[in-house]
């Protein structure tokens, strides 16, 4: 269980569980390298090209070649880290409305779950890659 | 959602929470019509061409407002934990992130928004 919110929206890091504060500090170390890697993205993808022309040629194009290990290495840490901060973030708003109980137990396990299941799909996506034409 | 002060801290935790939610719900999207790719150009190209729909590029535009605000917001978090003496300049940090991000959104939302038109 996280400590409560500040009155300037920050959330002071946490004493009494080793965990919390490893989360804690996740949450801020994956928050400036998403910063980075997310921001990266949709310059890449929104301003430098646009929804328009990204196609199975783009992308098939992006994973393969001389950088396409790079554009993985990149694709996935950005993937990897954007799902546990997003989940961690979840459970810590889900902890704050939610009673310890069967409710938050179940809530906080359908989570995990779907976490996990997404995780492993989009890791497969991008390293099982082959492009067919 | 409980609101006791109304000032710039509950707000900025407010849309903290607002757009951390509705990034990993895309997250969620984007990862299904990414897994696409695998089923080759046809089945791909015709989901992703979606995405160019006027409706669609006006929330892409949204998308990235809600990631941008998210990481300044998130950077202030950071000097507010690990600088002593920012959470009494907790106000001018708020302010000074949101000039960043208009100043920030006006040329990103003009080139996402131009290719409705052009």
């Amino acid at each position: 269980m996280s400590e409560p919110s500040t009155s300037y929206g920050s959330r002071p890091a946490p004493t009494g569980s080793a965990f919390e504060l490893f989360a804690w500090l996740f949450m801020r170390l994956s928050g400036v390298l998403l910063l980075v890697l997310a921001l990266g993205h949709l310059v890449i993808m929104h301003l430098i090209n646009n929804v328009g022309n990204i196609n199975y040629e783009f992308v098939a194009g992006r994973w393969s070649g001389e950088l396409g290990m790079f554009w993985r290495g990149y694709d996935w840490l950005m993937l990897m880290l954007a799902m546990v901060h997003g989940v961690n973030g979840l459970r810590t708003i889900l902890e704050d409305y939610l009673r310890p109980g069967k409710r938050r137990t179940l809530a906080l396990s359908a989570l995990y779950i779907i976490g996990i299941a997404f995780l492993a799909v989009g890791s497969v996506v991008i390293f099982a890659f082959k492009r067919v034409v | 959602m409980t609101f006791y002060r109304g000032k710039e801290g509950q707000w900025s935790w407010f849309f903290h929470r607002l757009t951390g939610v509705g990034v990993l719900l895309f997250l969620l999207a984007h990862i299904l019509d990414t897994m696409l790719v695998a089923f080759g150009p046809a089945v791909y190209d015709r989901v992703i061409s979606i995405y160019a729909h006027p409706l669609f590029r006006t929330s892409e535009a949204g998308l990235f407002a809600a990631v941008l605000y998210h990481a300044l917001n998130g950077v202030r978090i950071i000097l507010i934990d690990f600088w002593p003496g920012a959470a009494r300049h907790h106000k001018t940090i708020f302010y000074a992130m949101m000039a960043l991000f208009v100043l920030c959104m006006v040329p990103v939302s003009y080139l996402m928004l131009r290719h409705i038109w052009i």
